[in-house]
Parts: structure tokens; C-alpha cells; sequence
């Protein structure tokens, strides 16, 4: 590539300067993506730091203690985060596949168009503001629930399953849909035992991708479930702590064990949605692979 | 379809399929219209709270600056303007880095780098926003006291901006914490668009000499700079509505500061640390006023973001 040696290139100043600037440029571009996995790193790794410490047996099975002892465990908000995530599920995921099915198999172009968009307007929806709607809707009058804040995150949900749902859906070959139709199967029947069972991969992982999301979310339970008792509730018509909630409390504290009790919190929380992120990236690959596969 | 001829052996199976293809497309479209359903009830709750406040102080909310529970009187001036501030100042940083991330990913990694480091940006928009802010309140607020603020403020102090007191928590720390949040959805999103760019343009390009980075400015960006804009609105949308990672880090403050290093307060993180505490009915309604000001401006940022990327489409022919 040197220059002398190629007869057809003439070095100028002009094309020395435009080499110049393509490598910074390219330098540039290089040490922003540094920057992001540095900073990813740089969060992670202090989470750990300051979390593990405080991380032990009782911190999963004991119940906090009461202000200025020490000791004590968050399973309160361990078991509320799962159940309350689950009910989320539970309810968010028929929905989203719904949408997906009837955007890819009965709606008109128009319509789908019109129903994608309304999702995204509605995961475009701050989350503070779904707090808020779910606290008009079902807190008043009611009092604080598991079950409203249950409602609050499926509502985070919803749009996230729908639309990655709908993604594989229309992966699917058209000579699946038509080999369905062919043997004299009706759309439903097609739907239920060629399209879902081929999907099936791609729909545990927009629902992983979605529990990860909301297992995260706070805003949704801020005024739906933060007045709780600390001890274990199971009851749904009552309010449960949750992992979300005790770091935020906790992180504006002023005392070192409760800031101990947030970063320990925070560490749980963040392996648990990291390791669901790479779980779900990985099994998203997989089905991509093997629809590909079936084509 | 009612051509065939109906057997009474025939006719059962076949009604029956034929109400479960009905029952399905029923059900199914009673999910995708609960989604308008849940829209407009989120509009109409949310409004509906409002309404005391919006009776009381109409579109006067919006220019004021009072927020005072003792005399009732409240406005959301400050607020709109630290939400405005804050994004902004989070834009102007993380557009930049997230476009060169997108361009890194597309164009110039190595094709066994893209794919891990691709997810490892999108990791960074998996972590929880409280646990962001948590890490923002007490390893990043503590450190940009101790060292970024005091060199701030040491040489560019003749800037009114940079000209207060180091703090560990006020509005340098959100737009970081926001900065933090926007890249990975910006970046995600350029990443697509420049690799949706057709090969031989690019290809092209490069044939009539320019370096990569011409090609890039010239070819690539051009391309899809109405898909950037669409990302940006959505990267936007994304930092005006957070509320908790914000309400940790920014301080809290009732008045709105001389610099970036005071504390202030936002749309959301104002009825993410007040709305359960109000002590009045009407602050609870200015507070849900404040939200119907979030939807609108989140509604705003959302739809024309889709009606930009829905017109690319079109000129494209998809």
C-alpha cells in the first residue's frame, strides 16, 4: 500500500489530511463503543463490589429488622418481586400473543399498522404516568395491592411480547401457514398446532426479555404497593415489598446499613436481569437459526 | 365456502372448526383493541385527576413557577424547565457517542466483534433504572463532587453554567444518569439503520476514492438521517419520562438552580417523590397535572417519531 511504490497514487497534502480525519474518525467511533462497555463495566463491577459483602444466607430467608439492628434479610421483597412479576406474566403474556396472532393472521394491513402503532405509543408511555393511572383505576377506594401493581407492570409488558412475538410470527414460513391450510385445517386450528409450536422458542423469550424488564421497573409500584408491612405477604389484595422498592428507599437513606441492604438488593436484582437478558439473547438466536432452518 | 355440499357427517366438525376460527379472531381482536382501550383510560384517569388543578389554575400551570403546599398554589415552570434542561443536555451527549457506536457496530468492527459488543451495549439498557440511580447517588454523584466539578468550576467558572458549588447530587449527575440510559436505545437503533444502507452505495463510494469516513458522511448518513431523527425523538422520549433513576440523583430541589451542579427537579421525579406524600387534594392534582403534561409530551415524541419512520418507508417502497 506505500505510495512511492504505486505509480497511480499521488500523495498530496489535500489526500494525506482526508486519510487523516477517516482515521480519527474511525478512532473516534472505536473508543465510543469502548466508552459504553466501560461504563456497563464500570456499574456492574461496583454493584458486585459493594453488593456481595452483604450477601449471605439470611439475606434471602430472613425479613429486615427493625431500624438501627443489625442483620435481617430482604426475603419480603424477594418473594413480592416474584409474585408480583408472576401475576404480571400470568396476565401479560395471552394478551401480547394475542396481539401478535391477530396482527399476523386476521387484521388488514391498515389495521395491523394502526395496532403497532398504538403499542409503541404505549411503551412509549412513561412509567411514572402508568403509576399514577393504575393508582385512579384501582388503588382508590381499594387500597394498595399486589394486584394493582401486578396490573401496572403487565401494562409495561404487554407491548414488549406483542411486538417481538409478532417478529417471529411473520417469521414463519408461508409454506407452514399453507401446508396447514392445504390438509383442510381452519386458520385457528393452523394457528394453534403448526404457527405456535414453531414460534414457541421465540415467544419464551420476548417473555424472559419482558420479565426481566419488569422485575426492574419501580415507578409502577410506587403508589400501587409501597406501603407494606415487613414481614412475608402472599395475600395479592394486599401490598408487597418488592426488590425495585427497597433500593430506591434504601439509596436515598442516610445509613450506611441501609445503603448496604440497597447495593446487596441491586446486586440480586441486576444478576437476576442480566442472566435473563443473556438468556433471552441467546435463546432469540436459537430460534432465528432454526426458523431459518425451516425454510 | 358455502358451495360444498353439507353431510350430516360432515357438519359438525366443520361448525365446530369454524367457531373456534370465529372464537380466535374474536379474542384476539378484543386484545388488540384493549390496547386503544388502555390508552385512552390511562388519558382519561390521568386527566380526570387532574381536573382540580386544571380548574384551578388552567394553562397559568404551565408559566408558573410556585410550588407551595401551604398557600395551594402550584405551577410547573421550574419543572418543565429541568426536564427540558436535563434531556437536552443528555441528547447533546449520548446522540453523538450512540451514532458512533451504531456506525462502530456497522461498519467498522471486526464481524467477531459486532455481535458481543453489539450485546453488551444493548446489557447496558437492561439494568434496571433504579439500580442506575442508585449507582448514580453514591459511587457517581460522590465522585463528580470530589473531582469533575471542582476542575469544572476551576476553569471554566467564568461560564455561569459551571459556576456553583460542587454537589454530589443536582442536574449533572441526571443528564449523565439519562446520558447513561439514551445511548444504548440510540446506538441500537443508528446500528440498524446503517446497516439497512444498500451495500453497493457504500461499495460504491469506496470505488470513487473516498475514505471510509467519507463514505460514511456522505453516503451513509444522508441515507438515513430521517431514521436518526426518529431515533433521537425516541431517545428523547425516553429521558423526559424517567422518574426514579432522576429523583435519586437530582436533588430534589423546589427552586431551579444558577448552574449544573445545583440541585432541580423534573416532571417525573417531582410526582415520583411527592404524588404518595401530597398533602393537599389539589397538589395531589397538580401532580397528576404534571403527568398529563409527561403524556402529552411523551405522545408528541412517539407518534411523530412513527410518522417519520412510516414516511421513509413509504419513499422506500416497503
Amino acid at each position: 500500500m506505500s505510495a512511492e511504490s504505486n505509480p497511480l497514487t499521488v500523495v498530496t497534502k489535500r489526500s494525506r489530511r482526508r486519510k487523516r480525519v477517516g482515521v480519527m474518525m474511525e478512532v473516534l467511533a472505536t473508543s465510543a463503543a469502548l466508552l459504553a462497555v466501560i461504563v456497563l463495566a464500570i456499574v456492574v463491577v461496583s454493584v458486585a463490589k459493594k453488593g456481595l459483602p452483604a450477601i449471605n444466607v439470611d439475606f434471602f430467608t430472613k425479613t429486615p429488622v427493625p431500624f438501627g439492628q443489625t442483620g435481617g434479610g430482604i426475603k419480603n421483597a424477594i418473594i413480592g418481586t416474584l409474585i408480583m412479576t408472576g401475576m404480571a406474566t400470568i396476565l401479560a403474556v395471552p394478551v401480547g400473543v394475542l396481539i401478535a396472532i391477530f396482527n399476523t393472521e386476521f387484521a388488514s394491513p391498515q389495521v395491523a399498522e394502526t395496532v403497532r402503532l398504538s403499542l409503541n405509543v404505549l411503551a412509549g408511555v412513561p412509567t411514572i404516568v402508568i403509576g399514577i393511572f393504575i393508582f385512579g383505576l384501582l388503588v382508590v377506594g381499594n387500597g394498595q395491592s399486589a394486584i394493582a401493581a401486578s396490573v401496572g407492570l403487565s401494562i409495561v409488558m404487554v407491548p414488549l411480547i406483542a411486538r417481538a412475538t409478532e417478529e417471529v410470527l411473520l417469521l414463519v414460513p408461508a409454506s407452514l401457514r399453507e401446508g396447514g391450510m392445504a390438509l383442510g385445517a381452519t386458520r385457528a386450528r393452523t394457528v394453534i398446532t403448526v404457527i405456535l409450536p414453531t414460534t414457541v422458542g421465540g415467544i419464551v423469550t420476548a417473555t424472559i426479555v419482558a420479565v426481566a424488564r419488569a422485575a426492574g421497573e419501580t415507578a409502577p409500584l410506587l403508589f400501587t404497593s409501597s406501603i407494606f408491612a415487613n414481614a412475608v405477604v402472599t395475600d395479592p389484595h394486599q401490598a408487597m415489598a418488592s426488590i425495585p422498592l427497597t433500593i430506591f428507599v434504601d439509596s436515598e437513606s442516610p445509613s450506611l446499613a441501609d445503603q448496604q441492604t440497597a447495593w446487596a438488593a441491586a446486586l440480586v436484582l441486576m444478576a437476576g436481569v442480566l442472566i435473563m437478558g443473556i438468556i433471552g439473547r441467546a435463546l432469540s438466536l436459537r430460534t432465528r437459526r432454526q426458523i431459518e432452518k425451516a425454510r | 365456502m358455502s358451495t360444498q355440499v353439507d353431510t350430516d357427517i360432515a357438519l359438525p366438525p366443520r361448525s365446530r372448526f369454524h367457531i373456534g376460527d370465529l372464537s380466535l379472531r374474536l379474542v384476539s381482536g378484543l386484545a388488540a383493541v384493549s390496547v386503544f382501550v388502555v390508552l385512552v383510560l390511562i388519558a382519561y384517569k390521568v386527566i380526570d385527576q387532574a381536573s382540580a388543578a386544571i380548574s384551578a389554575f388552567g394553562l397559568g400551570f404551565l408559566t408558573s413557577t410556585e410550588w407551595n403546599a401551604v398557600t395551594d398554589q402550584f405551577g410547573a415552570a421550574d419543572l418543565i424547565w429541568g426536564t427540558v434542561v436535563t434531556s437536552a443536555f443528555a441528547l447533546i451527549l449520548a446522540v453523538p457517542i450512540a451514532i458512533a457506536i451504531g456506525l462502530f457496530l456497522s461498519e467498522l468492527a471486526p464481524r467477531r466483534l459486532r455481535a458481543p459488543v453489539g450485546a453488551l451495549v444493548e446489557l447496558l439498557a437492561a439494568i434496571p433504572s433504579v439500580v442506575l440511580g442508585l449507582w448514580g447517588i453514591l459511587v457517581m454523584g460522590p465522585f463528580l463532587e470530589q473531582h469533575v466539578e471542582p476542575f469544572l468550576s476551576d476553569h471554566f467558572g467564568f461560564i455561569p453554567l459551571f459556576s456553583g458549588t460542587p454537589s454530589n447530587v443536582g442536574v449533572l449527575p441526571a443528564c449523565l444518569v439519562l446520558t447513561i440510559m439514551v445511548v444504548p436505545i440510540v446506538a441500537s437503533i443508528s446500528r440498524e439503520l446503517f446497516d439497512s444502507v444498500p451495500g453497493d452505495l457504500k461499495q460504491g463510494s469506496m470505488a470513487l476514492g473516498s475514505t471510509r469516513w467519507e463514505m460514511v458522511r456522505s453516503v451513509a448518513i444522508p441515507q438515513v438521517s430521517g431514521g436518526l431523527v426518529a431515533a433521537v425523538i425516541l431517545g428523547l422520549a425516553r429521558a423526559l419520562g424517567e422518574a426514579i433513576a432522576v429523583s435519586q440523583v437530582i436533588g430534589n430541589s423546589l427552586a431551579r438552580p444558577s448552574s449544573i451542579f445545583g440541585s432541580a427537579d423534573t416532571l417525573a421525579s417531582r410526582i415520583a417523590n411527592q404524588y404518595q406524600g401530597a398533602a393537599t387534594p389539589l397538589q395531589a392534582s397538580s401532580l397528576a397535572y404534571l403527568a398529563v403534561i409527561l403524556l402529552v409530551f411523551s405522545l408528541v415524541a412517539n407518534m411523530s417519531a412513527q410518522l417519520i419512520v412510516r414516511r421513509i418507508r413509504r419513499r422506500m417502497g416497503v
